[in-house]
């Protein structure tokens, strides 16, 4: 069985309200003013997302995820790089998870 | 001479640039690529409706729900109630194509409409990384797009083929490279303090709504609440000075 008209109905559903609200941001962004309030809201998004996306994985309550959040920190900004942040990191938890046990 | 004198390879450069600066996360993409694929096997999909669903909607948090609320018999299937989760699960992206709106002519922003469907969450944020620096493209954008497309699709494939329970992500640390990835891009964007109180706030704001509601709701919450609150000081700010 390839697929039934259900479950096509339901993934292509899917795919148009995806790309309606992806293009939606775009296309609203010129209706947005370049200057005052909107703008510097603009402006603060991308930290601001950025913060909201790690936080909540670094604050599990576990210490792996706080002490692998303050080597991925430590490595970047000493040495600038993305790559080696990440690594130590993902080692980081890796090894903190499995001396904690968990 | 230079390589921006010809804009076919100007691009190409971009593009492949988009591609390297988002190799780190893709290691997390294929992760959680390979956990879709052998759980949307459970969930009842056939391979076609895996690979339609992957390559149609691309979006991994949406996909997951769906894969909760799916019924392998047809008349069952909940359409309205798919199509409704998808939508709030991405309601985010709104947020996050807004802010890419500068890599774009003034003019026929429109016709960019349909290069928003290769934008994720690790493309987006490396190409605001990049703007922030200076750089950045749309071929930047799309070059990290495709990379991430390649890797959620063929690992989906090589979890639906697998099928067998696949050990969890987070046993190997995997779970982790996205977020040390983006904490890391994080900190490359400090500016300076005023940066601190809005992303204590989002930070807060996004741990207590992932504490209460599931979903991706604590990127959409913390979001707003840390850019609103910035905007406010630095507004006030600006007030005070005139």
């Amino acid at each position: 069985m390839l697929t039934s008209s259900e479950a096509l109905a339901a993934i292509i559903g899917m795919a148009l309200v995806t790309i309606a609200i992806k293009a939606s941001g775009l296309l609203l962004a010129d209706r947005l003013p370049t200057q005052g309030f909107a703008a510097a809201w603009l402006r603060h998004i991308p930290g601001a997302v950025l913060a909201a996306l790690v936080a909540p994985a670094i604050a599990t309550g576990s210490p792996a995820e706080l002490v692998a959040a303050l080597a991925t920190g430590l490595v970047f900004i000493i040495t600038r790089n993305l790559f080696a942040a990440m690594a130590s990191g993902v080692l980081a938890v890796y090894l903190m998870r499995l001396w904690l046990g968990a | 001479m230079t390589q921006a004198a010809n804009p076919f390879d100007s691009r190409r450069s971009q593009f492949l640039a988009g591609a390297r600066a988002c190799l780190p996360v893709a290691i997390s993409v294929a992760a959680y690529g390979l956990v879709w694929g052998v759980l949307a096997r459970g969930a009842g999909l056939t391979l076609t409706e895996a690979v339609l669903m992957s390559g149609l909607v691309f979006a991994g948090s949406a996909q997951f729900v769906a894969l909760d609320l799916w019924t392998a018999t047809p008349a069952t299937l909940p359409i309205g109630p798919i199509v409704i989760a998808t939508l709030i699960v991405n309601l985010r992206y709104l947020l996050l194509t807004a802010t890419l709106r500068p890599l774009y002519p003034k003019k026929g922003v429109w016709r960019g409409a349909l290069s928003m469907y290769l934008v994720t969450d690790e493309n987006w944020a490396m190409t605001v990384a990049a703007m922030q620096r200076g750089g950045g493209s749309v071929a930047f954008l799309m070059g990290g797009g495709a990379l991430a497309w390649i890797s959620w699709m063929s690992t989906n494939l090589i979890g639906y083929g697998l099928g067998s329970a696949i050990d969890d992500p987070a046993r190997w640390g995997l779970d982790f490279a996205f977020t040390a990835t983006f904490l890391a891009l994080l900190l490359g964007m400090w500016k300076g303090r005023s940066d601190l109180i809005p992303w204590l706030v989002a930070a807060l704001a996004a741990i207590l709504t992932s504490r209460l509601v599931d979903g991706s709701w604590h990127i959409l919450v913390g979001g707003l609440a840390g850019s609103l609150v910035g905007a406010a000081l630095e507004t006030r700010k600006h007030a005070h000075q005139f």
